[in-house]
């Protein structure tokens, strides 16, 4: 077992744990946000640079700083490691000035968007980014285009991530989606538009971290902060059958995976469920679930805001601004 | 005349062939490796030689090889990465053309000492040509047995596969280059697992730039000793520079680390001064990644020390006033150049490269030249500048590999030293913008210099 300290947080993990892993274990704020990395996809991480993180002390073999700072989902453990996360500037900082790189092509057309309310840029912008922006020129432009019958791809909202690519590379047999091109310029695409057609294609929306990948069958249906989420299972052929119903009354807007609290999916479920079974008695309901995520829907995130009072997106009261 | 070992006989008629080559005194290194040396003694001599990468990162090739996970039952292999497309650089190009022999000989003998059985030589996919001479080089080797089963009557056996990128500039970084030579898309991969480890295919690989390789062979027949004592301090042996820019002979030359920078610059012997009687304005002494060197730092540091071609004394300094030999992509300005303009034709080129994999470098790189390329016609804003620099920081140190630094560090060089000029760019917008650039202008009149804003 190797011990590791995060921010004053001392834990012990297995050797070949990465950083974030260890800080997952400890919880809590410690933990650094994530847009491209998912533990349940091999290879992933790395690349969005969200996760990045100051080591303070190497190992208590070679106690030196190391020089630069590491993407925490991609850097083993040592031994007697000292890792500084959201108790040094440096790395906060740095945090600002990603998502600043990764909204400045990124559409602002969060009330038009579906994923707005369960976004993880959205959640990350407004928990490191600044107010205004900086960048004046065009951002760049994609066509919205269909990948299968029920996903539609706004490539304009992608930060890429990879994560759908390496779900349809594991998770699926046969490797018809991927990235085009290169730089600024590079698009998520099922090569030469060949659709997914797959049991397992709808899972990419789940895991994608933006709006960019939306649900056909639930696309401007409703906000998902006025829905209800229910613990629902069926007996289904093809998957665990364990699903999140959202719900206004009766109806059943769309089903999605269940996600845990670093809002990865815990099993991956088929399209048939996702797509198909919309209706109450295809399902047998286990009850209310509860989102656990810093997210607008479920703990009213945005009260912390500083100016004027705002209205409470849950019970839809006004309530005044906190103290900060 | 400076010592040459590398470039020394490529004035022989048809040196390129394997005849000529052997006939004066090639493949000579080895014969002397494989039949009186082991590995270990081969690893050893390049390790006393102080020899240093000459990809431009300057890491010691003998630490390198060092680091090769001897124990895993994987094969080894050994890339020899010749995907030379950084802007001003073209030392590799220059010697496949020249002598590709000798580059053959140092893979036989590298290869040999780090125990690798097949070697991949990964070359830019633009040099046709060089594919053609480096196939033609190792079927010859094939066919006078140095290559092949038993080598020489050894019980070494190798071979060599050219292997053409797809042209690429990110494929340079050598997990890119490993992940495109597997036949993946050319994006770099995390750090650790490092090459000597888990390289191509998973097996522990090391990667090498042409040049290192080819200087395995001088180093091999002096002995690393007598090989450490070229040179100056750790930058030991010689270099192969690209000259090119604004000065009277431009091409490769085989330096001594550790002449001076002003010898360089104005001998007969080298670049024979700057073109037309003109002053320098500024200097990037080793391919465009590295800072720029304003006119008063060329030839002496800051500490009023003559500045040598050496790794030690152009980074003297660090980036406040020094920069880096890098890959020896000597590129001079003279006084009419526009330091706006060049900057932003290298942030266009890293926008055009950049591999897109993490989001400093896809979306920084692009930003930068956006701003540069609003500052050079005439629509910036003071404010840009430091936004410029604000960005530029941002992506340094923050990416993957080093594309992001090396997109970095001119912009951040240039605003350095030649922010008076990114200011007049923008006080001057009406001047600027009726600036016609590029080679049609000399043309359209006269006597009007290329690139000039003053």
């Amino acid at each position: 077992m190797l011990k590791i300290t995060i921010d004053g947080h001392t834990t012990e993990v297995e050797e070949g744990t990465t950083i974030l892993e260890a800080a997952r274990k400890i919880g809590g704020e410690i933990v650094p946000p994530t847009m491209c990395y998912y533990s349940k996809l091999k290879g992933s991480g790395g690349k969005c640079r969200t996760c990045l993180v100051k080591v303070s002390k190497g190992s208590e073999n070679d106690p030196r700083p190391m020089p630069k700072l590491v993407a925490s989902c991609s850097t083993p453990v040592q031994d007697g490691m000292e890792v500084q996360n959201i108790t040094s500037p440096e790395v906060l900082e740095t945090r600002k000035a990603i998502v600043e790189f990764l909204l400045i092509n990124h559409p602002l057309d969060c009330p038009v968007c579906d994923q707005a309310g369960e976004c993880d840029l959205q959640d990350l912008s407004y928990a490191h980014g600044v107010d205004t922006s900086r960048f004046e020129e065009q951002k760049r432009e994609f066509d919205v285009i269909d990948i299968g019958a029920n996903i539609k791809l706004h490539m304009n909202r992608c930060i890429l991530c990879y994560r759908c690519v390496y779900t349809v590379n594991q998770i699926t047999n046969g490797r018809i989606h991927g990235v085009l091109y290169r730089g600024d310029a590079s698009e998520i695409s099922t090569f030469i538009q060949n659709a997914i057609e797959n049991d397992f294609s709808g899972n990419v929306i789940d895991v994608c971290p933006v709006g960019a990948l939306t649900d056909k069958t639930f696309r401007f249906k409703n906000r998902v902060w006025f829905l209800k989420t229910m613990d629902i299972h069926r007996n289904c052929p093809t998957c665990a059958g364990r699903a999140v119903a959202w719900m206004n009354g009766n109806e059943i807007y769309r089903v999605t995976g269940r996600k845990d609290e670093f809002g990865e999916v815990e099993e991956f479920i088929c399209n048939e469920c996702r797509f198909a079974k919309k209706d109450v008695n295809d399902w047998i309901i286990e009850g209310p679930r509860k989102i656990k995520r810093t997210s607008i829907i479920s703990v009213n995130h945005y009260e912390k805001l500083k100016q004027g009072a705002i209205i409470n997106p849950v019970d839809k009261k006004i309530e005044k601004p906190s103290e900060i | 005349m400076g010592r040459k070992i590398l470039l020394d006989k490529i004035h022989i008629p048809d040196i390129q062939t394997f005849k000529v080559y052997k006939d004066n005194g090639g493949y000579a290194s080895v014969e002397k490796a494989l039949k009186k040396m082991t590995s270990a003694e081969v690893i050893e001599e390049v390790k006393k030689s102080g020899l240093r990468g000459r990809g431009g990162a300057g890491f010691p090739t003998g630490m390198k090889w060092s680091f090769l996970d001897t124990k895993s039952s994987n094969p080894r292999y050994l890339v020899c990465n010749a995907d030379e497309s950084e802007p001003g650089t073209f030392k590799d190009r220059y010697l496949i053309d020249n002598i590709p022999h000798l580059l053959i000989e140092g893979l036989i003998v590298s290869s040999y000492a780090l125990g690798a059985n097949t070697t991949f030589i990964y070359v830019r996919g633009e040099f046709k040509q060089q594919i053609g001479i480096l196939n033609r080089a190792i079927r010859e080797a094939h066919e006078n047995g140095f290559l092949g089963k038993n080598i020489l009557g050894t019980s070494y056996s190798l071979d060599i596969h050219v292997q053409a990128g797809g042209g690429a500039y990110i494929c340079g970084e050598e997990t890119a280059l490993l992940e495109s030579l597997e036949g993946k898309r050319g994006n770099p991969r995390l750090k650790p697992p490092f090459p000597a480890v888990k390289g191509l295919y998973g097996c522990p690989t090391v990667v090498n730039n042409v040049e290192t390789l080819a200087a395995v062979v001088p180093i091999i027949n002096l002995g690393g000793d007598e090989y450490a004592k070229i040179g100056i301090g750790r930058s030991t042996g010689t270099k192969l520079i690209s000259a090119c820019g604004h000065i009277n002979k431009p091409g490769v030359y085989e330096i001594e680390m550790g002449i001076t920078v002003e010898e360089f610059l104005n001998s007969e012997e080298y670049c024979g001064g700057v073109r037309n009687n003109k002053n320098i304005k500024a200097l990037i002494p080793g391919g465009s990644s590295v800072p720029i060197l304003p006119a008063h730092l060329i030839t002496t540091t800051a500490a009023n020390t003559p500045r040598l071609m050496s790794y030690e004394s152009l980074s003297e300094g660090g980036f406040a006033t020094g920069s880096m030999l890098g890959s020896g992509g000597f590129i001079v300005f003279d006084e009419d150049a526009c330091i706006v303009r060049n900057t932003w034709n290298f942030s266009r080129f890293y926008h055009h490269e950049s591999c897109g994999q993490c989001s400093p470098c896809r979306e920084g790189t692009g930003w930068l030249e956006k701003i540069l390329h609003r500052i050079e016609h005439g629509t910036g804003k003071l404010s840009d500048i430091d936004l410029l620099d604000s960005v530029a920081k941002k992506i340094e140190g923050n990416t993957i590999c080093p594309l992001g630094d090396a997109a970095a560090w001119p912009v951040s060089s240039a605003i350095r030293h030649f922010r008076h000029e990114f200011e007049f760019h923008v006080q001057n917008a009406d001047i600027v913008k009726d600036i016609k650039h590029g080679s049609l202008s000399k043309y359209l009149k006269k006597n009007f210099s290329l690139n000039s804003i003053y």
